[in-house]
């Protein structure tokens, strides 16, 4: 049995795959353990044989993404499964694995990348920026959010907010890990707690009053908004907060509508533009 | 009158357009500008309303001043809603400043009729210039065009925009005239072969570029890669066959990226013309999934509402109420059928047919392999034949076969509230599986 401890990255899970592929090492033979959860009471086994096969392995790149989003994920089966599928691949003669959608291994890390693209999703649809200043030098207007992301996905969000706001400063803020960005790199630093995140914009007034006023209280659907934005990420929206009064006031206002008394037609107005067109309506029968 | 207040005013007026989609876009982004925004792929819908509709664009009219009367609208002339105007100025500020906090995709921007057509396109052209030239904005813009407005300011809108739309309404002339009197069916379909004519033209354009190396790619201005309208459901006496011939007419004839179907819904101000009661929502839905089955499953108009059935079955999905008329097609081998007869099949998509026929090359399949792919085995098993699997003959007969698929009650009502597929496309293509 050979110990294998990684920090929970994908870049060190594939280096050590790579080891461990080299000296043919099977599946059955590694415990992959997460660093950051084992701490330093054990050490890694030195039961890695000596030999290395040269020979270089071709993985399909189609893997590579796969095991890049299932490293990100936090069952911790991942790094022994992915592995397992890595040398099925490889060394097991099964290349076409990865076009075998009823495989187990392949269900499993599937469902694995399709949870933390999810996350990776609703990070760049729920993030909120808030505007703390701006830069005196360049003028930039600086933006901060605070994001808690169920998995490790922050470095690989961050490239679309890197893309759709290039012209203004921003840095995103997350328990384990921070990413900022000042118009030329992108750049990471530790974590850090809620605390030190401005709690509100101005503009959050303006958008609760674009969120009330978007909402038809006709066609209440709470379980589909439910489904879509689950509560556990309202506490850092800020719009959620007045979603529980629209709920409970929406069937007054909609009994107030159906009560309204009906409109009579206007005649029509004075206007050009208005008489033109029923003139026109008028001499050609429109085609039905 | 203060922003705030006619925020609120301007929105509330434009929440009945349901066409707001925010995907399909070219790709682009704000790398290397001083501006903010980036499109291409799946729009993202960055909040939800207690409606179940995805929010992804700022969604507002210009202004609700309107001089026409359409009596399913709330802006209508005849309304007596308070009335209210930005300025371009204060659209764009508001739209950047929103999506500099990442609430929104872009700007949806549609107005209410003001002096005459081409007056009023102007306006809306207007923001859309701001934003694009003042501001590099790279995000997505969708503006509502007005069919009677010169085909010179509708081309002009399509060169800011990602996407123009222009609302059918309703689905025949007889319908606009009682309910839309200024509104006309043929102006509207002969603005849409202008914009088609033009799309085309600027693809076909592209890949010439595209051809000769050496051409910055960036250089070429983008004109919107695709238009959609939006169908009122339930206030006129269209049935559902109606609906979707048009709907088909406008895919094809058209090239339209999106039908929208909107469930006419009560609004303040109700007109005489119009009826109390608005249409079961699940129609709205029912028409979406026919609508699905159009475009991606090879289905005919005439195959869903055949003659006899004018209107689609409420209660059983369109592929299903299909899938009883036609049983004699049925049980359908898995290990052996066409991709075109798996997409029949109620309870398969076209994701879990193109993993079926993936899978089919690694071995035969059972049924756990179906359900290892997250296949739903109780409404497809009297449909398939799999390795392990024969349906009995009498599941495929007689009226027990329908029973089997009626929700019971409670649940149907909880049906009934699953969401119509919602607005952007990547909500409703994650729904759309399981049609
Ligand atoms: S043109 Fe008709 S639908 Fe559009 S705002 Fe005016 S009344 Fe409403």
């Amino acid at each position: 049995m050979v110990r294998a401890i990684i920090e929970p990255n994908y870049a060190a899970w594939r280096d050590k795959a790579r080891e461990m592929l080299g000296a043919h090492v099977r599946p059955h033979e590694v415990d992959w353990c997460d660093a950051t959860q084992t701490g330093s009471l054990m050490m890694e086994e030195p039961g890695l044989p000596r030999f290395v096969d040269p020979s270089e392995v071709k993985v399909p790149a189609e893997f590579l993404k796969l095991a890049a989003g299932v490293c990100a994920h936090t069952d911790e089966r991942r790094f022994a499964i992915l592995y397992r599928l890595l040398f099925r691949i490889t060394r097991g003669g099964e290349r076409h694995l990865m076009d075998h959608p009823a495989d187990a291994d392949m269900t499993l890390c599937r469902g694995w990348t399709k949870a933390v693209g999810r996350d990776v999703h609703k990070m760049h649809a729920f993030v909120r920026f808030r505007l703390v200043g701006v830069n005196e030098e360049t003028g930039r207007e600086q933006f901060v959010a605070w994001y808690e992301p169920e998995f490790r996905i922050l470095r690989m969000a961050s490239s679309f907010f890197e893309k759709r706001f290039a012209g203004m400063d921003w840095s995103i803020l997350t328990p384990d890990e921070c990413a900022h960005w000042d118009g030329h790199a992108l750049s990471f630093s530790p974590g850090v707690s809620r605390l030190s995140v401005p709690d509100a914009d101005a503009h959050d007034d303006l958008w609760r009053t674009y969120y009330r006023s978007i909402f038809n209280p006709a066609r209440l659907k709470i379980q589909a908004m439910k489904s879509e934005m689950p509560m556990k990420f309202w506490k850092n929206l800020p719009e959620a907060r007045i979603i529980p009064d629209l709920i409970s006031g929406s069937s007054l206002r909609v009994e107030e509508m159906l009560e309204e008394p009906e409109r009579p037609v206007k005649p029509m107005p004075n206007n050009e533009y208005i008489k033109a067109l029923h003139a026109r309506r008028l001499q050609g029968p429109g085609e039905s | 009158m203060e922003l705030n207040r006619k925020l609120e005013i301007l929105a509330d007026a434009a929440k009945y357009d349901a066409s707001c989609a925010s995907s399909g876009a070219a790709k682009k982004d704000s790398r290397g500008s001083t501006g903010v925004g980036s499109t291409g792929g799946m729009g993202i819908c960055h909040s939800f309303t207690p409606d179940g509709r995805c929010v992804s664009l700022l969604k507002v009219l210009l202004t609700n001043v309107c001089l026409y009367d359409c009596h399913y609208c709330i802006n209508r002339r005849s309304s007596n809603v308070q009335r209210a105007r930005f300025t371009p100025e204060e659209v764009v500020k508001l739209t950047l400043d929103f999506y500099k906090r990442n609430y929104i995709e872009g700007l949806f921007l549609s107005s209410g009729i003001v002096r005459n057509a081409d007056f009023t396109m102007e306006q809306v052209i207007e923001v859309a210039r701001q934003l694009r030239e003042v501001h590099q904005f790279r995000g997505y813009i969708h503006l509502k065009t007005i069919p009677e407005a010169s085909q010179e300011l509708i081309e002009k809108a399509g060169w800011y925009a990602d996407r123009i739309s222009i609302n059918i309404e309703l689905p025949t002339q007889a319908g606009l005239d009682k309910l839309a009197p200024e509104k006309n069916l043929k102006n509207t379909t002969q603005a849409m072969g202008g914009i088609r004519r033009r799309i085309e033209e600027t693809v076909a354009a592209k890949k010439e570029a595209q051809q000769v190396r050496n051409r910055p790619r960036a250089a070429a201005p983008v004109f919107a890669t695709g238009q959609s309208t939006q169908m009122l459901v339930g206030a006129d006496s269209s049935d559902d066959a109606l609906v979707l011939t048009r709907a088909d007419e406008l895919y094809r004839d058209y090239r339209l990226r999106r039908v929208y179907y909107s469930g006419f819904s009560p609004i303040p101000e109700p007109s005489v013309l119009l009826p109390i009661k608005a249409p079961p929502l699940v129609r709205e839905h029912r028409l979406y999934q026919a609508d699905w089955l159009l475009r991606f499953y090879g289905f005919n108009v005439r195959e869903i509402v055949p003659v006899a059935h004018p209107h689609l079955d409420l209660e059983l999905d369109p592929k299903l109420s299909w899938a009883l008329r036609n049983r004699d097609v049925f049980p359908v081998d898995v290990n052996r059928a066409s991709r075109e007869m798996l997409w029949r099949i109620p309870g398969l998509g076209t994701m879990n047919v193109a993993r079926i026929l993936a899978a089919r090359r690694h071995g035969r399949l059972h049924l756990a392999d179906l359900l290892r792919m997250g296949i739903r085995l109780k409404k497809i098993m009297p449909f398939i034949i799999a390795a392990d699997h024969v349906p009995r003959a009498s599941l495929l007969e007689g009226d027990q076969l329908r029973q089997r698929f009626l929700p019971a009650p409670k649940q149907m009502e909880l049906n009934f509230h699953n969401p119509p597929p919602a607005t952007p496309e990547d909500a409703l293509m994650a729904r759309s599986g399981q049609l």
